[in-house]
């Protein structure tokens, strides 16, 4: 009787999912579309989120991020589309009665109860016996660090602190996905580095699906193993931080994780395109796609080689130089297009001028391939 | 209690800032205050004079014989601050969460009653009430109200016009309360699995007692001592202390009786606000 309840909190947006194989995502999208008078705010949005990974929803500001946790949370609702919680539509299920908590951005502790009631508060609602929610309370506070804090009020904390009881509150329910907003941006740059690493071990260590929202790309990249990109309503594209690294498939995911060398051209080979100064350079096979006409290829710059050792290059001459200390950032002028490359400082007196020419090289596997047109395909 | 917090600030300046307020406490306060109590114990009339003689049975006096004025006044304002109080809240949650860009029209619909004097607005309800009025008839033809029967003139019609004198001091600070709390905190409640009610239970109304406890309060310390309502709309069987205070003092010019009664009267309502901060917890009101 006991165990049923530390195991699996029963509640009716997870009803059979448990018994079987059960489905393998914990949150489906589909076709969900928010609008706001003449504002769409999500456009279409298909998305399958995996149970136990580390999620993050990466987008500039007003992209509608906020939007897409609202509607999973039950918070808005969707003018069009489906959202799936383990496999149930959740669509005439209230936010109370979704199985899934949210750590909201201000992070909305009640100011009249204390921390350990704070904590409590789902626990109760659920009507958990008292000693369990003793047990579990004290646990989840012991989680986040945050032990022996019971009998203040949250304006007693600070920022960081109250940050930790609103992610303790939410995990205290165990529920089947756990939704928070920008946790970390009210807080300071190094409060903020010290809770992404936390959140990621508290996320590897309850094993939660965790769908975080977030505008920061560095972020993003630090804690999730899923990325999705979003712009404008829409998902630019999704996979592992290293995927939407290594192979943006649109120039707005280039732009938007890291800077990116996009220079057009034309193909003229299954694995060969030509630059718009005449340069050919080998893309692999794969990334091309069997594609035809004009194509922008894009290439990192710390994957630029100073001199011709690889076999695509281009030469220019330096426009812009940047000293960063362990690096330097130059921007060269190509017949192709500028060119940002960075040149480790690992020589004294090793500096290029402004002016001087260079020569850059790199390899065949760093290059990819992007949509020009946002939003195609 | 005391004035511990003037150790906050050092200097000379808090004290210059608070000389004036101190000065008008002094003056138009504590002066009169202690005036009234010297002459709660005096004795002697109206033709001969007064004279102190510590004269503590004009207290006892006039509980013995106005015990029942007293009782009936904390019962009136006991019920007609329940009604305000029950009919403000949702009003006032309306306009706080759904009034929009209409909130101060609709604040301003609240206190528009206040442009037309106190006085002016219980003799309207006179009209209102009067045995040949729209709801007397009303209620009669509804075989609400017997045939011959009134409001004018009952309990009824009092704690009536008492809870609509006084209803924009216990709507106004509720509106203030409930307006400041951030809405994520109910969802935030929702979030964690409280229906609509739970959550109000639980979050809404807790954090809106503040403005419960000063509305309360602002309507239940001058209902008590109120008596234009009881003298308009009622008869001589709703008298409440006001009105015994008020002919004592102004029709039978026996200062001593109305200035002790004055003193229980605030004696009894100090010690009720006392016990009702005790009871909803300074810890709460102070979030
Ligand atoms: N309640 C609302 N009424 C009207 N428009 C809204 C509403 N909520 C959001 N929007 C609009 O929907 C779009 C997406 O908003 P959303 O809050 O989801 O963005 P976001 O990606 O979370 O941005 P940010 O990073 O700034 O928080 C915006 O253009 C916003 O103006
Ligand atoms: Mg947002």
């Amino acid at each position: 009787m006991d165990e049923s309840v530390v195991t699996a909190p029963p509640s009716a947006a997870s009803p059979s999912a448990e018994n079987g194989s059960g489905p393998e995502y914990d949150i489906r999208l589909i076709g969900l579309t928010k609008r706001f008078d003449d504002v769409v705010a999500v456009d279409n949005l298909s998305l399958d989120i995996d149970r136990g990974h580390f999620f993050a929803l990466l987008g500039p500001s007003g992209c509608g991020k906020t939007t897409t946790l609202r509607m999973i949370g039950g918070f808005e609702e969707p003018t069009e589309g489906r959202i799936e919680l383990g496999g149930v539509d959740v669509a005439p299920l209230p936010a109370y009665k979704r199985d899934v908590n949210t750590v909201f951005q201000s992070y909305a502790l009640f100011p009249h109860l204390s921390i350990f009631e704070n904590v409590a508060f789902g626990l109760r609602r659920r009507r958990v016996k008292g000693g369990e929610v003793r047990r579990r309370v004290v646990e989840a506070l012991e989680l986040v660090g945050l032990a022996g804090l019971e009998r203040r009020k949250p304006r007693q904390l600070s920022g960081g602190q109250q940050q930790r009881i609103a992610l303790a509150r939410a995990l205290v329910n165990r529920p089947r996905v756990l939704l928070l907003d920008e946790p970390l941006g009210a807080l300071d740059l190094k409060l903020r580095k010290e809770m992404q690493l936390e959140l990621k071990r508290i996320q590897s260590e309850v094993g939660i699906t965790f769908v975080h929202v977030t505008h920061d790309q560095e972020e993003a990249m630090t804690m999730a193993d899923q990325i999705v990109i979003m712009n404008g309503g829409h998902i630019e594209q999704s996979g592992t931080p290293t995927e939407l690294y290594e192979s943006p498939r649109t120039a707005f995911v280039a732009g938007f994780l890291g800077v990116s060398n996009l220079l057009e051209g034309t193909m003229v080979g299954e694995d060969r395109v030509k630059l718009s100064d005449g340069t050919e350079v080998q893309c692999p096979r794969e990334a091309l796609g069997g594609r035809t006409g004009t194509v922008q290829i894009g290439v990192r710059p710390e994957k630029l080689r100073l001199g011709a050792g690889e076999a695509n290059s281009l030469s220019g001459t330096v426009a812009e130089s940047a000293y960063i200390g362990v690096s330097t950032q130059y921007t060269l002028d190509t017949p192709a297009g500028p060119v940002t490359v960075y040149v480790q400082n690992d020589r004294p007196g090793g500096q290029v001028a402004t002016g001087e020419r260079l020569t850059l090289s790199w390899s065949p596997e760093s290059t990819f391939v992007v949509d020009s047109q946002e939003g195609l395909q | 209690m005391g004035f511990g917090f003037l150790h906050r600030h050092r200097g000379s300046t808090a004290y210059l800032l608070l000389a004036p307020g101190m000065l008008f406490l002094v003056v138009f306060f504590l002066v009169p205050l202690g005036f009234l109590a010297y002459q709660s114990l005096e004795s002697g009339s109206i033709d001969f004079g007064y004279a102190f003689t510590w004269a503590w049975d004009n207290y006892s006096s006039a509980i013995t014989g106005y015990g029942t004025q007293f009782k009936r006044s904390f019962a009136y304002a006991g019920i007609a601050t329940a009604i305000a109080l029950l009919v403000s809240y949702p009003v006032a949650y309306w306009i706080a969460f759904r009034g929009g860009r209409w909130k101060n029209l609709l604040l301003l619909c609240i206190v528009a009653p206040f442009f037309v004097t106190y006085l002016i607005r219980t003799l309207a309800w006179q009209t209102i009430l009067s045995d040949d009025g729209l709801i007397v008839r009303t209620l009669t033809d509804m075989h609400i109200l017997s045939p011959g029967g009134r409001l004018l003139a009952t309990g009824t019609a009092v704690v009536a016009g008492i809870t609509y004198n006084f209803l924009p001091f216990m709507a106004l600070p509720l509106y203030v309360s409930l307006e400041q709390i951030d809405q994520t905190l109910i969802e935030a409640a929702e979030d964690l699995y409280a229906s609509k009610w739970t959550a109000f239970f639980r979050v809404t109304f807790p954090l809106s007692l503040p403005g419960v406890v000063a509305g309360t309060l602002l309507t239940f310390i001058p209902a008590a001592g109120d008596f234009i309502n009881a003298q308009l709309l009622g008869s001589t069987t709703n008298h409440m202390i006001g009105n015994v205070i008020n002919s004592k003092y102004n029709e039978l010019i026996d200062y001593p009786a109305a200035a002790a009664m004055s003193f229980i009267l605030m004696a009894i309502i100090l010690a009720l606000v006392l016990i009702y901060a005790r009871a909803v917890g300074s810890e709460k009101l102070t979030g």
